[in-house]
This record gives structure tokens, sequence and C-alpha cells, in this order.
């Protein structure tokens, strides 16, 4: 009889760990409450306690033009950045997981930086690459960056993915008579079809929320976290705390689900480790 | 299951108690894992707990290293309460399943560590260490990664490592299934050395009755959580308490027979029996069916005729199948030759055990 | 198993993205720190004016230092916060785990601007903080040095980076097979000889790689500064970012820059070379 491996052992409590635990938590969470708390609020951004409840500046939020015009053009980038992260990085993790080259462990590396590199670098390196060619900063180059910024996102998952998977099914497809193309389609897609979606997720987000290469990229339309800088150049309204809570609920619902999926396909591995003791 | 024995060891082991278990019950959740169990484990005896998975056998191992507590009852070793420490205050060790080593620290690093974290002088560790692995024979891989070990020699390692403390019982948790039948095989034997000479008290977890049967002084057997029948091998195999023990080691005939008047009868087979009338239960084994020739043979033998159905011939003894009117029994007999049709068959009466249950 | 074709077509794609606009921007960037700005353009003269301008100017080390500084405050800061956390949500939550889990990687995927934002709401002179204080009577006056201070970054960016620090230590300590513990008791070690001998030594790979991406990334850092440091807050990034804005010398920012990619790459070097050393499975 085997030993699951995660089972969380029942030792005698330790409530100064809770108590520590329970301080992070709070530490993490304090600053968004109080966003959203003040978004409420008709006085004003600071000062304590907050005084009228009020649904004023999600009102004038609703009402504002530009935000929701920037709201768009990032969602015109997000959708783009995802298709072109998750078709590059699907072929990039089968290159990873399949094909020898010279260069091999260089190009892993160079696909795998822009996660960990900050994000000025590739802002700045971008930017110095489209004035060479002399593209205008637009929501093209935007696109761009985030692209091949969130490239090694949609790499690192589906290489896990692809890791996962069971190579004999492929033998098997091309076994029983059908070519790579249609092994592809038919067997390793559908296989890997909760990572592509969990990167997805994942990427999308990322998209939404970028600032630090968008920075540096960015052309005469905002996008979403650009316009909101802009404003908060200007003066601190509640307004930015309205959209600031909108961003927040969105962003949570979007990693839930992304969290349900990962531990779906995750869920089966754990079965069957626990099976195999 | 209507007269399955209580959960109680019914003869005291010869030599001192080191162990008690009283009435121990463990649950988990809705589960019930261990019914009322009571068992006692005497001083340098080579106990074996023997049971299918889900039988509470390495539950019962778990309570005594503690690792868990019991839902009720107690657990007593040398006179003292054993189930109110934790395990690192307890005078036992563990030899776990997948050998648990440490990876991160080398082979005599493992060994050293419990001498270490129990304050055992420095200068005295290095020699103790090398005794340890010398016993295991594994002293030239002193300075390698468990990593590079194979399991049978991660498996010694992880037995130096308990035993290198001198517990007063060292548990082991199924500590061979990993292994192959050969390298079982003499792991088995160098394991039953191991403890004779030191003199330690073994309590070994398996579900293979073959090394229950090889490797005990006692087996106890587990089924649903409460004990089926304690006794040595010898015993535990020729006299069978209950029809679970006779099936579960070694391979019987199950025969349902009507006592009357001191004569039992089941289907086409009479036999003496002293027993009260009745319906009772009895085992025989297959080899305890001889096959009848012509040679003269002491007349209290029961005979029976019989038609060979199947041969398995398994080197050193055929297995029959044998057709007794319409009763397959099994019967086990020295390597003959191949045989067909019908033959007379015969068994000492002594030899059908009635069984409890 | 896979023909010459196949594997073709998934390499070139991606290879010829990686090289186009990965290996060729890094490429433009070290070549334009070779370069110089007259009137107010880009001239391409090869020289090393850039680079001896940073190391003769102190200013540019000073900075440099300070970032380092607050890199590493805001490092041990996340470690001293996400640590416990981590050991208490994998050892001891229990059935609440899964729950914990999404709880801390929520504020990791919330947008930095949201969370920036929501501290310069809270340590401004009229902020939260300050009205809360006012308001329990505990300060009169305003306190100003919350924000605009090296203490308001460093307390921003140890709360943006600590879920960040926190991911990879939580799956090491998940990967510590539990019957090592198991042993470790069984042979005598206390919980607490446990921890240091067996958990902590085992958790080291996931601590070199949470603290080195806490410190990479704040060492590049330029909206903190900008959200709610103050001039004596001021990090490399920021100097960079102006140099490609009002400053306008774009050599220069991309002499700095590639020092930045320089100190960053070696330095995650090294930790993956520690990671790989610490790393026993």
């Amino acid at each position: 009889m085997g030993f699951p491996m995660n089972a969380a052992i029942t030792k005698p409590r330790s409530p100064l760990l809770a108590a520590f635990s329970l301080f992070v938590f709070a530490f993490l969470y304090l600053p968004i409450v109080v966003l959203v708390v003040y978004s409420f609020n008709q006085t004003g951004v600071g000062g304590f306690p907050p005084r009228h409840f009020t649904f004023h500046w999600y009102r004038q939020l609703f009402a504002d033009g530009p935000i929701w015009d920037s709201v768009l053009n990032s969602l015109l980038v997000a959708f783009g950045a995802v298709v072109l992260s998750l078709t590059l990085g699907l072929l990039a993790a089968l290159a990873l997981d399949r094909a020898n080259f010279p260069g091999k462990s260089l190009f892993r590396r160079l696909v795998l930086l822009p996660l960990v590199l900050p994000g000025i670098i590739t802002g700045l390196s971008l930017l110095m690459f489209v004035n060479r060619i002399g593209t205008p900063l637009s929501l093209l180059t935007v696109f761009l960056g985030h692209g091949t910024a969130l490239i090694s996102v949609a790499t690192t998952e589906l290489f896990a993915g692809l890791q996962k998977m069971d190579r004999s099914q492929e033998e098997a497809s091309l076994d029983l008579g059908a070519t790579p193309l249609q092994t592809f389609w038919r067997i390793t897609l559908p296989n890997l079809k909760l990572s592509l979606i969990a990167s997805g997720l994942l990427i999308f987000t990322l998209s939404m929320d970028e600032i630090a290469v968008t920075f540096f990229l960015v052309g005469r339309e905002n996008t979403l976290p650009l316009e909101i800088w802009a404003r908060l150049r200007r003066g601190i309204t509640p307004e930015i705390n309205a959209i600031s809570t909108f961003i927040f609920a969105v962003s949570v619902i979007l990693i839930l689900i992304w969290y349900r999926i990962r531990t779906r396909s995750i869920g089966k591995e754990a079965q069957e480790l626990i099976e195999r003791h | 299951m209507s007269s399955a024995p209580s959960s109680r060891e019914l003869t005291p082991p010869p030599g001192g108690v080191l162990l008690e278990v009283r009435n121990i019950a463990k649950r988990f959740g809705e589960r019930e894992v261990l019914k009322n169990l009571s068992l006692q484990i005497a001083s340098g005896e080579f106990l074996t707990l023997l049971g299918e998975s889900g039988s509470g056998k390495t539950t019962l191992l778990r309570l005594i290293a503690g690792f868990e507590q019991p839902t009720a009852g107690e657990i007593w070793m040398g006179g003292a309460r054993l189930d109110s420490l934790p395990p690192y205050k307890r005078r036992v060790n563990t030899v776990f399943q997948q050998y648990a080593l440490f990876p991160h620290l080398s082979v005599s690093d493992n060994v050293a560590y419990g001498l270490r974290v129990s304050g055992v002088r420095a200068s005295e560790i290095p020699a103790r260490v090398v005794a340890a692995l010398g016993m295991v024979k594994m002293h030239e891989y002193a300075e390698a990664r468990p990593s590079r070990l194979s399991g049978g020699q991660q498996q010694r390692v992880a037995l130096a490592r308990a035993l290198v403390n001198r517990p007063q019982l060292l548990l082991l948790d199924e500590p061979l299934s990993a292994l192959d039948a050969n390298l079982r095989k003499q792991m088995q034997s160098e394991l039953k050395s191991l403890q004779r000479e030191l003199g330690i008290t073994f309590l070994f977890v398996t579900h293979d009755q073959e090394e229950a049967m090889a490797l005990s002084d006692r087996i106890a057997l587990l089924r649903d959580g409460a004990l089926e029948q304690v006794a040595s091998p010898r015993e535990i195999y020729s006299r069978p308490a209950t029809s679970y023990t006779a099936q579960f080691i070694g391979q019987t005939n199950l025969l349902r027979a009507d006592v009357r008047e001191g004569i039992a009868t089941s289907g086409n087979l009479r036999w003496p029996c002293s027993l009260q009338s009745g319906t009772v239960l009895f085992s025989l084994r297959p080899e305890c069916i001889r096959m009848m020739n012509d040679n003269s043979l002491p007349t209290e033998v029961v005979r029976f005729r019989g038609r060979i159905q199947q041969q398995m011939f398994t080197g050193s003894v055929e297995q029959l199948e044998v057709d007794c009117s319409g009763k397959i029994l099994r019967v086990r007999i020295p390597a003959h030759g191949v045989l067909n049709g019908e033959h007379e068959f015969g068994f000492d009466p002594m030899d059908a055990v009635p069984l409890s249950g | 198993m896979y023909s010459r074709a196949y594997k073709t077509i998934i390499s070139a794609p991606p290879l010829l993205w990686v090289g186009l606009f990965l290996l060729l921007p890094y490429a433009l960037m070290f070549a334009h720190s070779f370069w110089q700005v007259r009137d107010g353009l880009i001239v391409h003269e090869w020289n090393l004016q850039n680079y001896s301008k940073l190391f003769e100017n102190p200013v540019y080390a000073e900075v440099l230092f300070r970032t380092a500084r607050i890199a590493a405050s805001v490092m041990v800061l996340s470690l001293i916060l996400a640590y416990p956390l981590a050991y208490y949500m994998s050892f001891h939550s229990g059935a609440r785990k899964d729950l914990l889990y999404q709880l801390v990687i929520i504020p990791l995927w919330v947008s930095y601007l949201v969370r920036g934002y929501a501290w310069k709401t809270i340590l401004g002179s009229e902020g939260v903080l300050n009205g809360f204080l006012q308001f329990l009577h505990i300060t009169k006056e305003p306190v100003s040095f919350f924000l605009y201070s090296p203490f308001a970054v460093i307390l921003t960016l140890t709360h943006i980076y600590t879920p960040f620090v926190f991911l990879p230590l939580y799956a090491s300590l998940e990967h510590i097979p539990r019957n090592l513990i198991e042993a470790s008791h069984d042979l005598g070690a206390s919980p607490r000889t446990t921890f240091f001998r067996i958990i902590l030594p085992l958790s080291i790979p996931g601590l070199i790689a949470g603290a080195t991406f806490a410190f990479v990334l704040t060492l590049g850092d330029f909206l903190g500064p900008m959200l709610v440091g103050g001039p004596s807050s001021i990090m490399i990034a920021n100097i960079v970012q102006s140099l490609f804005g009002t400053a306008y010398d774009w050599p220069l920012g991309a002499a700095i820059a590639v020092c930045i990619l320089v100190l960053t790459v070696t330095l995650l070097f090294f930790t993956e070379r520690l990671e790989k050393r610490w790393a026993f499975r």
C-alpha cells in the first residue's frame, strides 16, 4: 500500500503559523478591499472612514467613452495575442518536445527569457526594432509586444501538457493508418485541449493587464491600463477605483476558471499517481 | 461472519510481552478500519501482520509507529503507555515501504540521522554507522546518494538507518514488496538471520502469506480490521480456525459435512468424526489427500474414487483436480507422470480440520 | 517517429519569430548602446562613450546600488511573508488547501496597476492610512513619508511580488514526499528539527527560484517608483525610461538597458546552477 504524497499531516496545529498566514492574506487583500470599498465612496479616494455610499462613480464610468474605447483596444490586442501566442507557443512546444536542431538550448532559453526579464527590456528592444524598420507605434506594435512576450507562457504550459501526454496514442494512430497531420489533428490537439484553454485564458488576462511592455510600444490608441495611467497623471478620482474594481472582478472570474481547468487536467494525473501505489 | 472470533488473541505469546495493543479501534471518517483489536507481541519475536489490502494491517503498524492516533483503545510498550507519545519519542523505528531515504543526504548521513538528532555523542556515531552498514552489507556505498542505488540497496540502507538506533521494536511495512522474486527470497533469508542475531522484536507487515510463513515466529491474520487468528505458522497452517484462514494461507478443500453419531458425511465422502452432531465445515489440505495404490496402507485411511479432471506439473509436485461425484477436490501428490481417468484416493480423517466460521 | 518535414514545420515558425522579434531586437539594443545622439538625432558612430559615461558619473552607480538595495529588501520581505504561508498551506491546511491556493494566486494576476494604484490611495497624505490613524487619534497630522518614499516603493513591490515568490516555494514544498517527514519523526527528530534538517533543505530550489524572480523583476521595475516613489527612490529603470522619453538619449538608455540585461542574465545563470545543485530527486 502506498502513501499519497500530498495527504495533509494531522499534526498539532500551530496557531502562530495560522495567525501569520492570516496576516499575509490580509496584507495581500487589504489594498484591494480598500479599493473596492472606496469605489462606492462619495467623498473621494482618501480619508477615513468612507462616508457616503454611492454608485455615482460607476455611473460615470459607464458613461466614460474613452475608457470603453481603450477596453475595446485592449480586447483586440488580447485576442490577437492569444491567437499568436498559442499558435507559436504550440509550435515551439512541439519543437522542444520532438525536434533536435543546433542551437536548441539557446532557442529554449530565448523563448523563456521574456518571462523572467523585466518588461522594460522586452519593451525597449522591440521599440528600437520597430523604430529601425520604420513602423509607427500603434496597436499593431502593442500586439507585437504582447505576442512576443507571452509566447513563453504558452510554450511552458503546452510543453508540460505534451510531456504528460501518452506517446503511444500517437503511435497507435500512425499504426492504424493516419497521416502525421491527421494524427496531430485527431489525437495530439484534443489531448492538449485543457492546456490550450488554460494558457489561452492566462494569456488573455496577462495581455489585458500588461503595462510594462505596452508602455513603450503604444501609439495614439491606448489600451486600458495605459488609459488608466494617463488618467492618473491628471488626478485621482474614485472613478479609477470603479474601473479597478471592475478589472479585479473580471480577473478573479477568469483566474478561477483557469484554475478549475488546470486542476482538471492535473487531477487526472494525481489520480494515476495514487493508483500506481 | 456469524461466528467470527473476537479480535482478541486467544493465547498469549511465550516469553515476556513487549508490546500490548488493547482494544484498539481506528476510524477514518465513516470507515472503521480497525475494530476492537487486541494483540500482544513478545520480546524478541518475529511477528507478521498478514492480510489483504484494506485489512487494517498497515494502519495498525502506523498506530504503533505513531503516525496515527487510535480512535479508541491503548497501546502499551515495556509497561508504559505508548500511544500518548509522539513518534519521535518512541523507541520504535520503521522501515518504510518506499524506503523514504533522505535524497539530500548521503547513505551514511541517512543512517547517522537518528543518532544525530537524538544527541548521541559525535565521536560514537561513525563507528555505529559503519557497523550498521556492515550488517546490511552496504559499507561500500557509505558516501553514495540514495538516488544512485537500486531498490534492493535502498532497502538495506533503510534497514540500517532504523536498526542503528537500537530500537525496542522494529516495524517493517511491506519492505520487500517492490523487489523481484529472487532478490526477495534473498532478502527474506537475510532479514530472518538478522533478526535472530540481533534479538530485536520485529513486527512485519505483508500480504504475501508465503513470506509470512517463511519468516515469522507467529502470524497475526487480519481481516476487515479484526484478528482472524494468531498462531505460529505451523499451527495456523495445520489448524486454521476459520475457512477464511484456511483459504488465505495455503490452499485447501472446504467440505461442508453433516455430522451424525460420530460420522461426518459430505457428498460421497464419509469419515469418522468425534464432534457433536450438526453441520460442520471442514478444511482438508490438498497434500493430505494421497493417491492409493496396491502398497499396504493404514486401514484408518478414508478412501474414495475420483476422476482426474486436470493435472498441472510444477516441477516437484502434481496438482490435480479430482472430480468426486460432482465435488471437485484439489489434490497434491509428488511428481508422477501423466495420469488419466479414475483413481482411488485417500486421506487420514485427522487431517480434516473442523472450522469455526 | 517524426519526419524531417514535420520537424521543420514545427520548428521554423517559432524559430523565425524568436529570431526576428527577440534576438534581433536584443542585438539592436546592444548596437544602440554603442551609438550616439547628436542634435536630436541618433548617429551611428560606434564608440564606447555611453559606457564610459556610466562608469564615470557616480550618479548611475548610486542609483544602481539603490535599486539593488530596494530589490534585496523586496526579496527578503517577500520571502519572510511567503515562506511561512507556503509552509502552512502545504503542511497544515488540510481540506482548505485548494481554496487557499486560489486565494493566493488571485492577487498575482490582478493588474499591477490596480494594486499599485491601491497603495497610492492608501499611503497618501490624504490617503486611507492617514485618515485611519487620524480617526483613531493616533496621529494629529498626516504622515508624509508613507508615500513618495523608498518605504512606499518597497511596500508596494513586496505586495506585488510576494505571490511570485510563493508559487515556486509552494511547489517545491508540495513535492517533498510526506513519508520523509514521517521517517524523520520515526528516527527521533522533533517537528522543529525535521523542518531544519529535511524540509528546509529540500525546499531550497523553490526558494531560490522565487527569490530570483522577486529580485530580478524589482531590479527592472519602473512603474513602482512612478506610482508611489519620490525623487529619493528613483530606480535604474526609471532613468532608462526617461532617456527613452523626455530626456531623449536612446543610445545611453540602451547602454543602461544592456547593463540591466547582462546583470539579470548573469544572476539567472548563477541561480540556475545553484538550484540544480540543491535539487535532489
